[in-house]
């Protein structure tokens, strides 16, 4: 009996189990998937929480559910693999494998900047990426009076590169709607040179910041947090005062793969990119979050890699070639409040323009522009991600590769 | 500059244009004027860029070679964007 293991039961796992146990003979293969953790979080609620727009129970289910039966399913503390004996020592027992898939995602580590996790944390300084945060930030909104609002990213790369600007657009939309605008002060900081770094997307959508009034600290990497007088300060001395800062922490791969030795100076795995095949071992793989590739950290970007991935693991057993496909495609709905939102589709080496999607022409969702529909899309796509995404069912219309029709490309 | 394409924010567009010179150049453009420790930075940008690995302040401080505040003090401003820009790779970006 051969073994497929797979680490972690997040959105890339779940969806890895359910993908693999449909196609692998059962009378050859086995497979196991390890978590930690016994509840599966939906991430992308974690931006609606804080605003009273989604409860707790919309954002977390146990994560027993989505396993599929027949695969094995091992609620246990991941110690660290052991790539040259093809092994992974759990914390009780030691498993081992014929083919490992590692999604393990990302994880926020605010203990990695200097007074970012000190007295203050989830008191007047908040992360919106776990479900703690996310809840603390709730309580702490409904009563807030108001005052300087800070929303900061701390270093890319980040999981969900734009929540934190979805995050500023929505406290506007939240602030306005409980008539305290006016008390509120909006600055979003970033240590990239804009809160849009591409040029078609600054130029279709930086009306928005100037629209709701959102001020803009670019360039600014952050030395310390001043939790003592309230104010966060960047290397060049640079500070920017806060009554309340909502920060997005460094995102570190998972400490088991620096206990493995398996990763980069952030514990992501090098991956290659386009068959998701980790650079030193090639009957491991990577998927979702957990890897080095240079797409965005999100649950569409891992949604696509599955469908490749699966592809590459039956070739791999087949002994055939693998096939250098994954073009890095991620399609993102960005909320922009008031009922709206904008969708982004992107890859590798194309930017997010304009045009329809799915279908070129029609639609009916459209890309980069900001509209009601987008935004049902949005609030629709938690029925799909609980109800298809993670069972591995195929969205239909949506390729995993990204589609270049109906798309205002100039060239 | 001749012979080589930039993009809007001075930025090249095609790395295979890049040499010394066109450094030194976009250097002295940015008021800097380059010293053996400036080449060992644009150097380490271009490794990492080639590994197709994200470029961070952090790299910077675990690279080895050099600290942060020396790298403030080499390219004033915006360290990461003008060493880049020097190095004839691309700017940091997020997805949109």
């Amino acid at each position: 009996m051969k073994k497929l293991l797979i680490l972690g039961a997040g959105t890339s796992g779940t969806m890895m189990a359910n993908h693999m146990i449909k196609k692998l003979p059962k009378e050859e293969w086995s497979v196991t998937i390890v978590d930690q953790y016994k509840t599966h979080y939906y991430q992308p609620g974690f931006l609606f929480l804080p605003f009273d727009l989604y409860k707790t129970k919309d954002v977390k289910k146990k994560g027993e559910k989505f396993i599929p039966k027949g695969a094995n399913y091992i609620l246990e503390k991941i110690d660290k693999i052991l790539p040259e004996e093809n092994k992974v020592k759990l914390e009780t027992q030691t498993v081992d494998y014929d083919i490992l898939i590692i999604a393990t995602g990302t994880k926020i580590a605010p203990e990695e900047s200097e007074g970012m996790k000190e007295e203050m944390w989830h008191k007047n300084i908040f992360d919106f990426y776990t479900y703690e945060g996310s809840k603390g930030l709730r309580n702490k909104l409904r009563e807030w009076q108001g005052g300087k609002l800070v929303v900061h990213i701390t270093e890319m790369p980040i999981k969900c590169p734009v929540a934190p600007l979805e995050f500023a657009f929505l406290a506007d939309s939240f602030f306005l709607n409980k008539g305290m605008r006016d008390k509120v002060d909006i600055t979003f900081v970033t240590p990239l040179g804009g809160a849009f770094t591409k040029p078609k997307a600054t130029e279709a959508l930086h009306y928005l910041l100037e629209e709701k009034g959102i001020k803009e600290v670019v360039d600014f990497n952050l030395a310390e947090v001043d939790y003592k007088n309230n104010k966060i300060i960047d290397y060049a001395g640079v500070e920017v005062d806060y009554d309340l800062l909502v920060t997005v922490p460094t995102n570190l791969g998972d400490e088991m793969i620096e206990r493995s030795g398996l990763g980069d100076d952030m514990n992501f795995v090098p991956t290659n990119k386009a068959t998701l095949q980790s650079k030193a071992h090639e009957n491991i793989f990577v998927i979702g979050d957990a890897s080095n590739i240079p797409a965005s950290k999100a649950g569409s970007v891992a949604h696509f890699e599955a469908e490749i991935l699966e592809e590459n693991l039956l070739r791999y057993i087949d002994g055939q070639e693998l096939k250098e496909e994954f073009d890095g495609h991620a399609n993102c709905f960005i909320e922009t409040g008031h009922g709206k939102a904008l969708l982004i589709d992107f890859n590798y080496t194309h930017e997010p323009v304009e045009g329809s999607f799915p279908f070129p022409i029609i639609g009916p969702l459209k890309l980069l522009k900001e509209t009601r529909m987008n935004h049902m899309g949005k609030l629709a796509f938690r029925w799909i991600y609980w109800n298809m995404l993670i069972k591995g069912t195929h969205i239909p219309f949506v390729t995993a590769k990204m589609s270049e029709k109906g798309r205002n490309y100039d060239n | 500059m001749d012979n080589v394409n930039l993009n809007e924010e001075g930025y090249l567009t095609d790395f295979s244009q890049w040499s010394k010179e066109v450094a030194e150049k976009i250097a002295a453009e940015n008021e800097i004027s380059l010293t053996d420790k400036h080449w060992e930075v644009v150097d380490f940008l271009q490794k990492k860029h080639n590994n197709e690995e994200a470029l961070s302040i952090r790299g910077i401080k675990k690279s080895g070679v050099i600290n942060i505040k020396e790298f403030y003090d080499l390219f004033p401003g915006g360290p990461l964007k003008i060493s880049t820009k020097i190095a004839g790779i691309p700017k940091p970006k997020s997805c949109i």
